[in-house]
């Protein structure tokens, strides 16, 4: 007992030393620490995936929960021509782009999508700086739309890309994308959202369609969406983590 | 702390409402200067240096906790989030293993429950003055208040700790809606894991307090090598 107690105290003075003497924040980015943090991450999706049912819903609230006051984040006012012009003509030209792995490629224009089975719902968007709002939405169920476009065996994720540039210095590889997997894209509560408490999306909110992914947190539900790929693997897109707060350090399972 | 920063103010209930934070720290312009403020209620508190800007001379920079609280040192939610989610999983089991043995082994039991010779109101009265005027008792296993304190920590603060932390995640809120409830409401919730980590860190230093009032070394050597301290 004892023995293994000095033994362990040794190992605990060497590891406090070594704290001492180099930065903490050269530890925090030494590479194999990083990768210990990201076990760490694995797990707890792995976790969530086995004991959580994957079609639980997240809560939803009555209308009077509705916050007045819901903070847009990110983006605000896209900056890219392509949008600016999309904007100017109150989006009669888009065109929402399905493809990669898929049977079908569609382009669904906005009378399209309001064509396709949708839902409502009043739910709760909590952002990973540690605030939260409520909001009523209301879109396409994402799961039609695939069942439309066929997806092929071999699609894993789904990569949404979006016509904003969240980072300008960054070139090509600031704007902003997210991904998700099949899980997440079939749940009911998962929409492309073109409606926010009642009314058409505003700018500010991502218009004209958003994603909505319930359970998870708001750097997820991506705003601006140009174009849904279907892929089995997204390490080639732009810095391969899966999206644009992911190639910056952001867990790609945001689920806490 | 670092994560903390990202939002620098408390709520109660579901969702925050803006307008109406209980807690919010935060820096403004003073004539040519900044200040960094602390407001709690509707109490404010200059705290310029420490919290709301802070930083070496010329690098002051608006952040709620000073660099020397937060990990990493500078401004990073995502690291900061990574090293908490994985340390989370070292109080969650070290506190397990803790509850499992000292259940099992009736350790628990034997020395934090209170007595019901140390419930009597005179024991109690006694215990309190010993420690009011720092005259401690030398040794026989832990006294009434520290098993209040330490039975408060590892059966309340602790586990409150967790589920409130559990009750932030979205994934797990949507399948164990309670997490939150229990401390009606996420944004409530966020503000207890707050309350509780402030409560563990007074905890921790009221210990090393008495350590340090109390014979350092033979303590140490007890905790440490486990060698039985003995009545001097």
């Amino acid at each position: 007992m004892t023995a293994s107690r000095r033994t362990w105290l040794r190992g605990l003075a060497a590891a406090g030393a070594a704290a001492l003497v180099s930065a903490c924040d050269r530890i925090a980015g030494d590479p194999a620490v990083r990768a210990g943090l990201k076990g760490a991450e694995r797990l707890n999706q792995g976790l969530h995936r086995v004991f959580f049912d994957r079609r639980t819903l997240a809560r939803e609230y009555p209308d009077s929960a509705i916050s007045p006051d819901f903070p847009a984040n990110g983006s605000i006012s896209p900056g890219d021509p392509t949008y600016r012009a999309l904007a100017a003509g109150g989006f009669a030209d888009y065109r929402l782009i399905v493809d990669g792995l898929v049977e079908r490629p569609l382009a669904l224009d906005l009378a399209a999508l309001r064509a396709l089975p949708s839902r409502s719902q009043v739910t709760r968007h909590d952002c990973v700086e540690g605030w939260s709002a409520i909001a009523r939405w209301t879109g396409a169920r994402l799961a039609p739309v695939l069942d439309q476009a066929g997806l092929k065996p071999e699609a894993r994720f789904l990569v949404f890309h979006c016509f904003d540039t969240l980072d300008p210095e960054a070139g090509e590889d600031g704007r902003y994308y997210e991904s998700i997997d099949l899980v997440d894209a079939l749940h009911d509560q998962t929409l492309l959202a073109y409606e926010m408490n009642g009314t058409p999306l505003s700018i500010a909110h991502g218009a004209p369609v958003r994603l909505r992914v319930e359970r998870q947190l708001g750097y997820k539900h991506a705003k601006y969406i140009s174009r849904i790929e279907a892929v089995a693997d997204f390490s080639h897109i732009s810095g391969g983590k899966g999206g644009f707060w992911e190639d910056r350090g952001y867990e790609w399972y945001a689920g806490i | 702390m670092q994560i903390f920063n990202a939002h620098p103010a408390l709520y109660t209930g579901e969702v925050s409402r803006f307008d109406a934070p209980w807690l919010e720290i935060g820096a403004r312009e003073r004539g040519e200067a900044m200040e960094g403020y602390l407001r709690i209620g509707g109490r404010e508190f200059e705290t310029t240096g420490v919290l709301g800007w802070s930083g070496p001379p010329g690098e002051a920079e608006k952040r709620a906790f000073p660099a020397w609280t937060t990990l990493p040192g500078y401004r990073s939610l995502a690291t900061g989030r990574n090293w908490h989610l994985a340390a989370a999983w070292g109080l969650g089991l070290g506190l397990a293993a803790y509850l499992v043995g000292g259940l099992a082994g009736g350790r628990l039991r034997r020395n934090l429950v209170p007595t019901r010779a140390m419930l009597a109101p005179r024991a109690v009265l006694a215990d309190l003055a010993a420690h009011l005027t720092l005259r401690l008792p030398k040794s026989g296993g832990y006294n009434l208040l520290q098993r209040l304190a330490y039975l408060a920590v590892v059966v309340l603060v602790l586990p409150a700790m967790i589920v409130s932390g559990l009750a932030m995640s979205p994934a797990v809120h949507a399948a164990a809606p309670w997490t939150g409830d229990v401390f009606g409401g996420r944004q409530s919730a966020r503000s207890a894991h707050f309350l509780g980590a402030g409560l563990l860190a007074l905890f921790i230093g009221v210990h090393l307090l008495m350590l340090v009032l109390h014979q350092p070394l033979r303590r140490l050597r007890g905790m440490t090598l486990g060698v039985r301290e003995t009545r001097p």
